[in-house]
């Protein structure tokens, strides 16, 4: 008997090793790729996925956790198309520079907002999300544009 | 092996031809013939198709410096399109085996030293701008009119009030001759492109998760590849049982993958290991795990942190080699007034692009394919071709976009693993370095202990200056070194203050250490603007003086002073004036402060970039810190894309302080004690200064690039602020708790 929970939207089903951490179902068997692994121990945020809408490390989360849950990964954030305003606003603040750690950014972003639509500096601060090449000034900017956004 | 670089002025330089879709294709002509056509669709310049769509090749990887916008721009604006109606393509590493050298197809494919667009500057211009006269051409035939008649604009071919989309010329364009040399340039004042700000290129697949890095490939029948290695500098395999790891379901195979030997150079993979081979990452994951291995520890067993401190101490003691030695400073230190020593300390310190190393490689018949994040594609090929013994030129290599360089893959020890692995397996192989691999195994930034002295007249002018260094060199068991060059990559002999103060001296001294070393962004530049920008500082504050007015004094007028290494071959000691001055003035300084409060500043010469840095900083009695304001100046020469510029300098000012607050790797028993991200804490966006205002000098010189000018004056402005404001100054970095613990013994 497999784990069933749903990935953007679509019914999932997987019965392999249910101690395999969910990171590596998206990226292995979901050809979900990215969701981005950095450190496998919870520690830099690369793999951030929304369970339920709460931020989650997927790389330390076993699959088997998922079950009966609700996974949205960076492919499944956009409406076709048409950008989430997170997105959109990582767009035009120019955030990205190796983009690497961004998709962990935005979803962490996204979860952020949903909880508190008017974050002050401390709220944003609570973003512990790494990025190696310090585009910190930007995800600032950029989140303060899409709260600024979505308040509209 | 060297590759030749992009004969420029040479007959034929581009070819154009139709392609089966109808576009015209500019290519370079270097390397057609043999096979009748360009290697694959990708594998070009410029491609203009009839819908009007311009395909440009980006030939350099895309590390997150911006390169994949900026080089296209350079290309598009001579060619004189609309940047909306540019597609940037990457390109695969085009090499020309087939004659007497081997020759780039497309340039220089690279990404180190803040070179991509100093390299890229005459030739990408030149490929745009004879494109355009192509396009001019086939209109002036079109239309029966001469050649000079014809402007273009925004993708179009221009005659009176006729116009013609340069799609629509592309079948004529494709049976005329190019011209037989380098036809002119725009003049400055017709960019439409160059110097304008233009977002990342491939902002939005980044956003949405498409973007493909090199931990993303994959494709049917490949196997993942985890390593267990080594841990001890130069150890190998004592004993090992895996018998457990290959019973894991999904493992297939375990294969010992041997290093080099101690002592032997470096060139391929790094370190002993034995790699588990599964159907997935986890499975080869808990394979790893269940592998029994016993060590031998290597020469370097006894090595520590500690170990090497006090080895440093002990060169520092006697005498090394001097590699500059101007007037007499011997002399300078008995006439001089007052004599200031003072001693620093850098620690060696991680890459850790976020993205840990990985690579894609398939060896097959006699072929091997690539398909990875490198900085160097070239020697990606070279590393496949030592561990394989397959030909250079039939091995493929493709770049993905890069999750952070920094350095680390101007080596490609990954990617040889990779083949090794493939190699004995027949399998096309996905290699995983996990953050645990990576910390411990890298090519890290030498440490080194500086002795800086200075020596001052009656007047109070710096009379005579030495900078003594005990390191351990970044030239790492590199081929063909020869012990006596191993300083060059440790004290750049033409840095400021070198010929600025008459009696100059700079020594080496060799620490001996196991732990493998490279190049890491901006190299030892952030070493030595570190020591010599403190060290300024500390004499101004010795002598009475203003550090800002003692650094003019120092450049003096402006003037050009020859400079030997990488960014030469001048430096520009106005350049260097104007980026401290424009930083003074905007952070205000000379202005009176607050207790807790302080202003640092600091000036550095980079690969051929001016930088400055000024901090507005206050310092809690805790050792809390608080950034109030940091600006940054940067003189890269033009600015080609100041959107790329700002986030280059912004990010480089992240980066120098994040490394400079917390970053170190320790030794202990001969190995790395660091392990992930807890015992290695990048700073996180709390941490951090909220804006970093960046102020670009509007310059007309050759653009240089501006990959690594902004971190090595980050760190000597934040502890020259942090001594203005507490008056602790910090020589020994990181920084972590010596704030919080020198304020608590000063209370």
């Amino acid at each position: 008997m497999g784990v069933r929970f749903h990935v953007n939207g679509s019914a999932r089903e997987f019965d392999g090793d249910g101690e395999m951490p969910l990171l590596w179902y998206l990226r292995d068997h979901a050809g979900l790729t990215g969701t981005k692994y950095g450190c496998g121990r919870g520690l830099c945020g690369a793999c951030t996925v929304l369970l339920d809408g709460q931020p989650l490390r997927s790389c330390v989360l076993p699959v088997s956790a998922a079950a009966g849950r609700s996974i949205t990964t960076i492919e499944g954030l956009a409406d076709g198309e048409r950008l989430h305003p997170v997105q959109q606003a990582w767009l035009d603040e120019d955030v990205a520079q190796c983009g690497y750690c961004q998709a962990g950014q935005v979803l962490a972003t996204v979860a952020l907002l949903e909880r508190n639509p008017e974050p002050g500096d401390a709220d944003i601060e609570s973003i512990t999300n790494l990025c190696r090449c310090g585009t910190y000034v930007r995800i600032r900017r950029a989140i303060a544009r899409a709260a600024k956004g979505m308040r509209k | 092996m060297s590759v030749a670089g992009l004969p420029v002025t040479r007959r034929g330089f581009l070819q154009a031809s139709l392609t089966a879709s109808g576009g015209l294709l500019l290519a370079p002509a270097v390397g057609f013939g043999a096979e009748g056509g360009p290697p694959n669709p990708l594998g070009l310049y410029l491609r203009i198709e009839p819908d009007n769509r311009i395909h440009i090749g980006a030939r350099s990887p895309e590390i997150g410096q911006g390169v994949r916008t900026s080089l296209p721009m350079i290309l598009a604006d001579e060619l004189d399109v609309d940047w909306s109606q540019v597609t940037v393509e990457q390109l695969p590493l085009g090499i020309d085996f087939s004659g007497p050298t081997p020759q780039w197809r497309y340039g220089p494919q690279g990404a180190g030293g803040s070179t991509s667009i100093p390299g890229a500057w005459n030739d990408l211009r030149q490929v745009g701008a004879q494109a355009r006269w192509l396009m001019r051409a086939a209109a002036a035939q079109r239309w029966g009119v001469p050649l000079d008649e014809v402007t273009t604009a925004r993708g179009h071919a221009l005659h009176g009030g006729r116009r013609l989309p340069y799609g629509e010329l592309v079948a004529l364009a494709a049976t005329l001759a190019l011209p037989s040399g380098p036809v002119p340039v725009k003049k400055p004042e017709e960019y439409r492109i160059i110097g304008r700000p233009q977002p990342v290129t491939d902002a939005r697949e980044i956003v949405t998760g498409r973007a493909r890095y090199g931990i993303d490939v994959s494709e049917p029948g490949a196997h993942v590849a985890v390593l267990l290695r080594c841990p001890y500098f130069d150890g190998g395999i004592a004993r090992y049982d895996d018998r457990a790891a290959r019973a894991v379901p999904g493992v297939r195979a375990v294969v010992v993958v041997p290093g080099p030997k101690p002592d032997e150079p470096i060139a391929a993979n790094l370190a002993t290991g034995i790699a588990v081979v599964a159907d997935d990452t986890w499975s080869a994951l808990k394979g790893r795990r269940a592998l029994e291995v016993e060590w031998t520890r290597g020469p370097f067993a006894g090595e520590s942190s500690a170990a090497l401190d006090a080895q440093c101490a002990r060169l520092l003691a006697g005498r090394g080699q001097v590699v500059r030695d101007d007037g007499d400073f011997d002399a300078a230190r008995e006439a001089a007034t007052k004599v200031f020593s003072a001693r620093y300390r850098v620690p060696f310190v991680n890459h850790a692009p976020l993205e840990p190393q990985n690579a894609f490689v398939h060896v097959q018949d006699g072929r091997a394919r690539v398909v990875a994040p490198v900085q160097q594609p070239a020697g990606a090929q070279r590393a496949v071709h030592l561990v394989t013994g397959i030909p250079r030129d039939a091995i493929s290599v493709e770049m993905t976009r890069v999750g952070g360089g920094f350095g680390r893959r101007l080596t490609s020890d990954y990617v040889a693993e990779a083949a090794l692995v493939s190699k004995a397996t027949g399998w096309p192989i996905k290699l995983l370095w996990t953050r645990e691999d990576d910390m411990q195994h890298d090519f890290f930034r030498p440490f080194g202990h500086h002795e800086l002295t200075a020596t001052l007249d009656a007047d109070g002018r710096v009379s005579g200056w030495t900078q003594r260094l005990a390191s351990a060199s970044k030239h790492y068991r590199r081929p063909n070194q020869r012990p006596e060059d191993l300083w060059r990559p440790e004290l750049y002999p033409d840095d400021f203050p070198s010929g600025l103060v008459p009696n100059y001296r700079l020594e080496w001294l060799a620490v001996n250490s196991g732990i493998p070393r490279g190049s890491w962004r901006a190299p030892a530049h952030t070493a030595n603007a570190f020591v010599i920008q403190s060290f300024l500082d500390e004499l101004a504050h010795e002598s009475g003086q203003d550090p800002l007015a003692l650094r003019l004094a120092m450049l003096g007028e402006d003037r050009v002073l020859d400079y030997s290494g990488h960014g030469g071959p001048t430096f520009s000691t106005g350049r260097l004036r104007g980026v401290l001055e424009r930083v003074a003035d905007a952070i205000g300084w000379g202005r009176r402060m607050p207790a807790g409060r302080g202003l640092g500043i600091a000036c550095h010469f980079t690969f051929g970039g001016y930088a400055a840095h000024a901090m507005d900083i206050e310092v809690g009695r805790d050792g809390a810190l608080r950034f109030h304001r940091v600006v940054c100046a940067i003189d890269c020469g033009r600015p080609v894309n100041p959107l790329g510029i700002r986030a280059q300098m912004e990010g480089g000012t992240i980066d120098g302080l994040s490394t400079a607050l917390n970053l170190e790797i320790t030794i202990d028993g001969g190995r790395v004690r660091e392990t992930n991200f807890d015992g290695y804490p990048l700073a996180m966006l709390a941490q951090m200064p909220s804006d970093v205002e960046v102020i670009i000098v509007d310059s007309a010189e050759d653009p240089a690039g501006c990959g690594e000018m902004g971190i090595p004056t980050a760190a000597p402005a934040l502890t020259n602020a942090i001594f203005a404001a507490r008056g602790v100054r910090i020589r020994d970095l990181p920084l972590r708790s010596q704030l919080a613990d020198a304020l608590r013994k000063s209370s």
